[in-house]
């Protein structure tokens, strides 16, 4: 594997008696595009906010060799402030405070810049977001439940953002997301976590194609997916 | 009728000093959730303070500097002390402030004594279509004004205002984006240290100066602070203004002792009115 951005080693997580994260390990390389999928509940945010240091786990090692910035699950943004005021406080860590080069990469928010936060469409907010997170220039983005509550074409469209974003600036995207469909498409590789612990892990396609994730995930997605090449549709589980 | 207008503006001058308070109140509340009960306590502080330092030959102005810059670190103090460690319950930072505000009252009494002091402020009297007024009092309604412009400007114009109200606004959010939020909120105790003192340097001259009368300065800006429910400083500054006046209203109309019950009377009233429209709000 190529030089590892972020590496996850033994990480345990406690909220009180309550784990919820054991003995996680994971790695992101540089520039790469990762999945994380599993259930509610899982400790998928947890794993997270562990990376983004608003947690203090009890056991294992975050080794990061980059900045990594998270765009949060629910958006979280500041609402009663304007588009450019959300994206010029998310560059406090850094020097550079004007947010043209995230308008280049989303153009939408130049349109919006003067416009409240909390006035605009799911989409839109979620836009926000990343531009937001995008201002302190991270190595890793790492994204919560990025299709959360908005319609398919609007996903589509940050989906290509992102992509983009991956490609052109060679950002590394760590994605949590419950479209699994979504979530093995736009990324080669993926990690499955249930109940703290991660259960699968490896390519899309192997992932894509293993019966466990087929039966849990795919088989039962929420919306059915119009014409995916795909004969099986066992919704027995 | 001049009764009156000497009522109204004595009132607009003592509802701008609470007006102060109240701001204090709300830049703490709005950042750390706390309800900070030491708030009054900075205004007498910075009015003691005043007192020993012309006492001890330091022109104006240079006293009330001090005594405002003393009131804006022991605001930070507090801010250390009740929030500084991190997962401090809400309820238990809040407490601390309760202690922390017995606490000025040994320090106070200790070095100032616990009778009644007095210090000048701007002394005379000037005329004004028929009436005798303070000059005090148009230092206090100037002081306040040019400290709530500068607010507005810090809060809505200033890239470290901002960062103080996105903390208010989602502080998860503002974590994530690497603001170290306990260290705002320490900052938001001292600029409610800086406000508190600065109602204390204005309004003192022209009351007794006892440790405990901190109370009284602290039951009015908490009224006026509940206007905006702890969260808006221009609701607070309405409330100090109608406040003041009340007050002025019922001393000059009825007897001096009324006083008091008017803020208590208005938070009973605006937390009942609040509670009620509370099911639909949510
Ligand atoms: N602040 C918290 N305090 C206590 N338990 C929590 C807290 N946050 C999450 N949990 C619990 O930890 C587990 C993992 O939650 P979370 O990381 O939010 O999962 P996911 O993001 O995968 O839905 C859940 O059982 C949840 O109830
Ligand atoms: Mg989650």
């Amino acid at each position: 594997m190529a030089e590892a951005l972020l590496e996850v080693r033994g990480l345990t997580v406690r909220y009180g008696a309550a784990v919820a994260l054991a003995d996680v390990s994971l790695q992101v390389a540089r520039g790469e595009m990762v999945a994380l999928v599993g259930p509610n509940g899982a400790g998928k945010t947890t794993l997270l906010n562990a990376i983004s240091g608003v947690i203090r786990p009890m056991a294992g090692r975050i080794l990061l060799s980059g900045r990594v910035t998270q765009v949060p699950e629910g958006r979280q943004l500041f609402a009663d402030m304007s588009v450019e005021d959300n994206l010029r406080i998310g560059a406090w860590s850094v020097r550079q405070r004007d947010p043209a080069a995230v308008y280049e990469l989303l153009p939408r928010l130049r349109e919006l810049r003067g416009r409240i936060a909390g006035t605009l469409s799911g989409g839109e907010q979620q836009m926000v977001a990343v531009g937001r997170a995008l201002m302190s220039t991270p190595d890793l983005l790492a994204i919560d439940e990025l299709s959360l509550g908005l319609a398919p074409l609007v996903v589509d469209s940050l989906a290509q953002h992102l992509r983009s974003l991956n490609r052109e600036r060679a950002t590394a995207i760590l994605l949590v997301e419950q479209n699994v469909r979504l979530a093995l498409e736009l990324c080669p590789r993926a990690y499955v976590l249930e109940a703290g612990r991660i259960v699968l892990s490896g390519s899309a396609e192997e992932l894509a194609s293993s019966a466990a994730v087929q039966a849990a995930y795919l088989g039962g997605a929420p919306e059915p997916v119009p014409a995916v090449a795909s004969g099986s549709e066992d919704a027995e589980a | 009728m001049s009764a009156l207008v000497q009522y109204l503006i004595s009132g607009i001058a003592t509802g701008c000093a609470f007006a102060l308070v109240a701001t204090g109140f709300v830049t703490i509340h709005r950042v750390t959730g706390v309800v900070n009960f030491a708030q009054g306590g900075f205004a007498i502080l910075a009015g003691y303070v005043t007192f020993s330092a012309l006492r001890a030959g330091l022109p104006h102005g240079v006293s009330e500097l001090l005594a405002v810059l003393l009131a804006t670190a022991t605001g930070g103090l507090v801010g250390v002390i009740s929030i500084g460690r991190r997962g401090t319950p809400l309820l238990a930072s809040l407490i601390i402030t309760i202690g922390l505000g017995f606490l000025f009252y040994a320090v106070e009494v200790a070095i100032w004594g616990d009778q009644p002091l007095q210090f000048e402020g701007v002394p005379g009297v000037f005329g004004l279509a028929g009436l005798t007024l303070q000059r005090q009092y148009v230092l206090i309604v100037a002081g306040a004004g040019v400290s709530f412009a500068a607010l507005l400007l810090f809060f809505n114009r200033t890239y470290l205002g901002k960062i103080f109200t996105a903390c208010a606004s989602n502080a998860y959010a503002a974590r994530l984006a690497g603001i170290n939020v306990t260290r705002v909120g320490i900052a938001a105790f001292a600029l409610g240290g800086l406000l508190g003192g600065l109602a204390g340097v204005l309004l003192l001259p022209l009351r007794s100066l006892t440790f405990d009368s901190d109370v009284d300065l602290a039951v009015n800006g908490f009224a006026a602070a509940i206007f905006g429910g702890l969260q808006r400083p221009g609701a607070a500054l309405v409330g100090g203004l109608v406040i003041g006046v009340a007050e002025a209203l019922v001393a000059g109309y009825s007897h001096a002792s009324y006083q008091k019950g008017v803020s208590l009377v208005l938070i009973v009233g605006i937390l009942v009115w609040q509670a009620s429209r509370r099911p639909q709000a949510d």
